[in-house]
C-alpha cells in the first residue's frame, strides 16, 4: 500500500467518526476576557459591554498554557498520521469563520470539530504536504452560534540534498583575526602566502604569535612563501555538514618547503607526500583563503 | 595522595533527557553523596570543567549546600576530567575543603551536540587556523593525527576498529550502557560509514545527555565512611609542547600525544606504580585511534606496536590489561571521561558489572588530543 492511499484511509477514517465530542469552554463570556482581548488587538469600539466581539469566538475554547487536545480531536489525530508518514511540518493557511449572531455575557460557550477533507501530496514552495481542513462550530446550548473552516499544510520540509546547490562561499566560517595573525589575511587578500619570521633570530613560525619562542623577541617579521609544499597529512570529511563546503572535502596539512605546517582545502586525490602549491580564493573583499592543488609539474 | 573518592552516583544516560542540565547536575550530585553517607551540608568544595553549563553555585543552589570554601573549573573540556580529582583532592590535603564533589552533566544529545561543527568556536584565534579551512569537528582533527600514524606505523582502520568491538562487548553485559545487548564485530565496524577518513561512525564515540558526579574526601574521614574508599594514588595534568586544542599539528611527530607523556611520567613517579602494576585500564575512546597512541604513551607496549598489542587479546577482561570494562565512551556513555572514573571506582571496590578479580590500581585517563589528565587509583 502507497503511503498515498494509506493516508487517505485514516484520513476517510476520521472524517466519518464526524464530530468529535463538545467540549466546554473554561469560563462563561465575560468581560475582563473581552476587555483585555480588545486591548491586544487595539479594538477602541465601545459597544462591547454586553456582548463578545465575533472575531474572539475561539478564545473562548482554547486550551489555556497546558492545554491537550482531546483524544477524538480529529486534527491532532490527522496531523500525528502525517507526521509519522514524513509531513512533520506545518503552517496555517487558511481560516474562515462564519458569526450566526453576538455572544452575551454569561454565556457558555462548547465547541466540536470534524475533519472536512485532506488533499495531498501537494507539491508546494515549502515542500511536498497534505492540506488538511477542518470545521468547527461553536454552540450555547444546542444553537449553533459560529463556525470555522480551518486549512493547515502539513509537509515535508524540502530536502536541501536532493538538489546540492553549490555552497555560497560566503556561508564559510571565517577566521578571527588580531594584530598578531592580521598579516597572514592581508597577504592572503594580496595573493601572497606569508609565514612570520622572527624579526630577532629568524625563526620562522605557523601558525604565528606575538612573543618568539626561541629567542623571546616581540618583532614579528614574515617572509612570502613559494607556496609550494608536500601533503604531510589529509583528512577526507564526509559527515557532518560544514558551512560553505560540500562533502565530501579534502582538507591537508602540507608541509611547505620553507619546514612549517599549514591546513587548507586540497582540490585533488589526497596522498602522502603528494607535492602541492598554494591557491587563493576571493571570499568578499575582506576575506581571500588559501588552499591546495596539487602541482603541475610533479 | 591523602584523599580518596567515597562515592559517586550517575543519571541515567539518554539521547533525550528531558529535563534540564542543571537537574542532571543536581540529580548526580545528589545520587554520588547518598553513596557516600553524607549530605549537601558535608559539602564545601566543587570542581567541573568547562563546557559544562551548570554554575558551581547553581548546583550548590539546587542541593542546599550552605558555603562552599572551594570551587573550580578546569579547561579544556574532556582532557579535564581526571584534573577534576586533582584539583579535588588538593583542596581536600591543603584544607582548602574538606568535602569536594566533582561533577559533569549536560544534555549534549538533545540540546548542543557536541558532534556538530561549532562554528561559534572559530572565533577563537587558535581556530582560525582550522575551521575556515573546513576542520571543524572532533572526529576531523583526530583523523589527520591517525591518517599519519597509519601512514608512519602500518596501522589499519580494522586496528582502530578492534578497540570498538572491546568496547562494545564490555558494554553489552552493562545494563547502564547504552549499547547494552548490542555488541559488533569487526566487520560491523569495517561496514560502517566514513566520518571523516580514516574515521568510521564506529571508530566515534556516542553524543550522551546525563550526569555523573564523584565526591573526594581526606582518606582518613573516607574510613569512617560506609563505601570502600578508592584511593587517589597519584593525579596529574599534562600539556606538551607547543600545544593546541586538538590541532597540535605543528609539533615533529603527529604520531604522538606528548601531553599524555606528561601524564604518564606524573602517575608513575607519584604513585611508586608501573604499567605492569594496573590491574584495569579506563582509557579515554572519543576517538579509537587515540586509544593505540596512548597505550604506547603510558608505556604499556613500545612506538608504533598499540596495534599488535591490541590483536594480542591483551586487553579483553581476562587480559594482561583490561581496558574500559563498563563499554568506555564508545559503549556505555560519553560523559567526558566522568563516567571512567566512576568505572575505576567500582573496579576498586569490587562492585562492577564486569568486574575484574583482585584489582588493586586503576589507571584512568582524560581527553586526548588536548591537554590532558590521569588518575591512579587504589584499593588501599
Ligand atoms: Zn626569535
Amino acid at each position: 500500500m502507497t503511503d498515498k492511499t494509506a493516508i487517505e484511509k485514516e484520513a476517510a477514517r476520521i472524517a466519518e467518526q464526524g464530530e468529535s465530542a463538545p467540549r466546554l469552554a473554561r469560563d462563561p463570556v465575560n468581560l475582563p476576557m473581552i476587555n483585555n482581548w480588545l486591548e491586544v488587538i487595539g479594538d477602541r469600539h465601545p459597544g462591547y459591554t454586553e456582548v463578545a466581539p465575533p472575531a474572539m469566538v475561539q478564545v473562548w475554547t482554547m486550551g489555556g498554557l497546558h492545554g491537550q487536545r482531546a483524544p477524538d480531536d480529529p486534527l491532532g489525530a490527522m496531523m500525528k498520521i502525517l507526521d509519522e508518514a514524513g509531513f512533520t511540518s506545518v503552517v496555517a493557511t487558511n481560516s474562515d469563520q462564519t458569526y450566526h449572531r453576538y455572544l452575551r455575557i454569561g454565556e457558555h460557550v462548547s465547541v466540536t470539530s470534524s475533519l472536512e477533507d485532506v488533499t495531498g501530496p501537494k507539491k508546494t514552495a515549502l515542500g511536498e504536504g497534505w492540506f488538511v481542513t477542518t470545521r468547527s462550530t461553536w454552540y450555547v446550548g444546542d444553537e449553533a452560534v459560529a463556525e470555522m473552516r480551518f486549512r493547515v499544510l502539513k509537509f515535508r520540509p524540502a530536502e536541501k540534498q536532493e538538489t546540492k546547490p553549490e555552497p555560497q562561499k560566503a556561508q564559510a566560517i571565517r577566521p578571527s583575526i588580531n594584530r598578531d595573525t592580521e598579516y597572514f589575511w592581508e597577504g592572503c587578500r594580496n595573493q601572497e602566502l606569508r609565514i612570520q619570521r622572527c624579526g630577532g633570530c629568524g625563526l620562522l613560525r605557523h601558525p604565528p604569535g606575538p612573543m618568539c619562542p626561541e629567542c623571546g623577541a616581540t618583532k614579528p617579521k614574515y617572509l612570502v612563501s613559494d607556496g609550494r609544499g608536500v601533503v604531510y597529512s589529509y583528512v577526507v570529511h564526509h559527515h557532518p555538514q560544514v558551512p560553505g563546503k560540500q562533502t565530501p572535502f579534502v582538507i591537508a596539512l602540507v608541509e611547505l618547503d620553507e619546514g612549517v605546517r599549514m591546513l587548507g582545502e586540497l582540490d585533488g586525490e589526497p596522498s602522502i607526500g603528494l607535492p602541492v602549491e598554494v591557491v587563493f580564493t576571493k571570499v568578499d573583499d575582506e576575506l581571500t583563503m588559501p588552499s591546495w592543488r596539487p602541482r603541475a609539474d610533479r | 595522595m591523602n584523599a580518596a573518592i567515597v562515592g559517586i552516583g550517575a543519571t541515567d544516560f539518554s539521547k533525550n533527557s528531558g529535563r534540564s542540565e542543571l537537574q542532571l547536575a543536581a540529580e548526580a550530585v545528589s545520587a554520588a553523596l547518598r553513596d557516600a553517607g553524607l549530605t549537601p551540608s558535608d559539602v564545601d568544595g566543587l570542581v567541573s570543567f568547562t563546557m559544562d553549563t551548570n554554575a558551581e553555585i547553581a548546583v550548590a543552589r539546587e542541593l542546599g549546600i550552605p558555603e562552599l570554601t572551594f570551587f573550580s573549573r578546569v579547561h579544556y573540556g574532556g582532557g579535564a576530567a581526571c584534573a577534576t580529582v586533582q584539583q579535588a583532592a588538593m583542596a581536600v590535603e591543603t584544607g582548602a575543603a574538606k568535602v569536594v564533589v566533582c561533577y559533569r552533566a549536560f544534555n549534549e544529545r538533545s540540546g548542543h551536540r557536541f558532534g556538530q561543527v561549532q562554528t561559534a568556536a572559530a572565533a577563537n584565534i587558535d581556530n582560525s587556523w582550522s575551521y575556515p579551512m573546513g576542520l571543524g569537528t572532533p572526529a576531523a582533527m583526530v583523523a589527520m593525527f591517525a591518517r599519519r600514524y597509519m601512514h608512519e606505523y602500518g596501522a589499519t582502520s580494522e586496528d582502530f576498529g578492534r578497540i570498538a568491538v572491546i568496547d562494545r562487548k564490555h558494554a553489552a553485559t552493562n545494563p547502564h550502557a547504552w549499547f547494552h545487548n548490542r555488541p559488533i564485530t569487526l566487520d560491523d565496524h569495517q561496514a560502517s560509514r566514513w566520518i571523516a577518513e580514516p574515521l568510521r561512525l564506529l571508530d566515534c564515540c556516542q553524543e550522551t545527555d546525563g550526569g555523573v558526579a564523584l565526591v573526594v574526601t581526606s582518606a582518613d574521614r573516607a574510613r569512617d565512611l560506609p563505601q570502600k574508599p578508592a584511593h587517589v594514588k597519584a593525579a596529574t595534568q599534562g600539556s606538551g609542547p607547543d600545544q593546541f586544542t586538538m590541532t597540535s599539528y605543528y609539533r615533529d611527530d603527529l604520531t604522538r600525544l606528548p601531553e599524555m607523556g606528561v601524564v604518564a611520567r606524573g602517575l608513575w613517579e607519584r604513585s611508586g606504580i608501573g604499567p605492569s602494576d594496573v590491574d584495569v585500564a579506563v582509557l579515554y575512546d572519543h576517538f579509537t585511534p587515540f586509544v593505540l597512541v596512548q597505550l604506547e604513551e603510558l608505556g604499556f607496549c613500545g612506538r608504533g606496536e598499540a596495534k599488535d598489542f591490541v590483536a594480542s587479546g591483551a586487553l579483553e577482561l581476562d587480559g594482561d590489561l583490561p581496558l574500559n570494562p563498563h563499554g568506555g565512551q564508545l559503549g556505555e556513555a560519553y560523559l567526558h571521561g566522568m563516567n571512567g572514573i566512576a568505572e575505576g571506582v567500582r573496579q576498586v571496590r569490587g562492585t562492577a558489572v564486569n568486574q575484574v578479580a583482585d584489582v588493586e590500581h586503576v589507571l584512568v585517563t582524560a581527553g586526548t588530543g588536548v591537554p590532558t589528565s590521569g588518575l591512579v587509583l587504589g584499593a588501599s
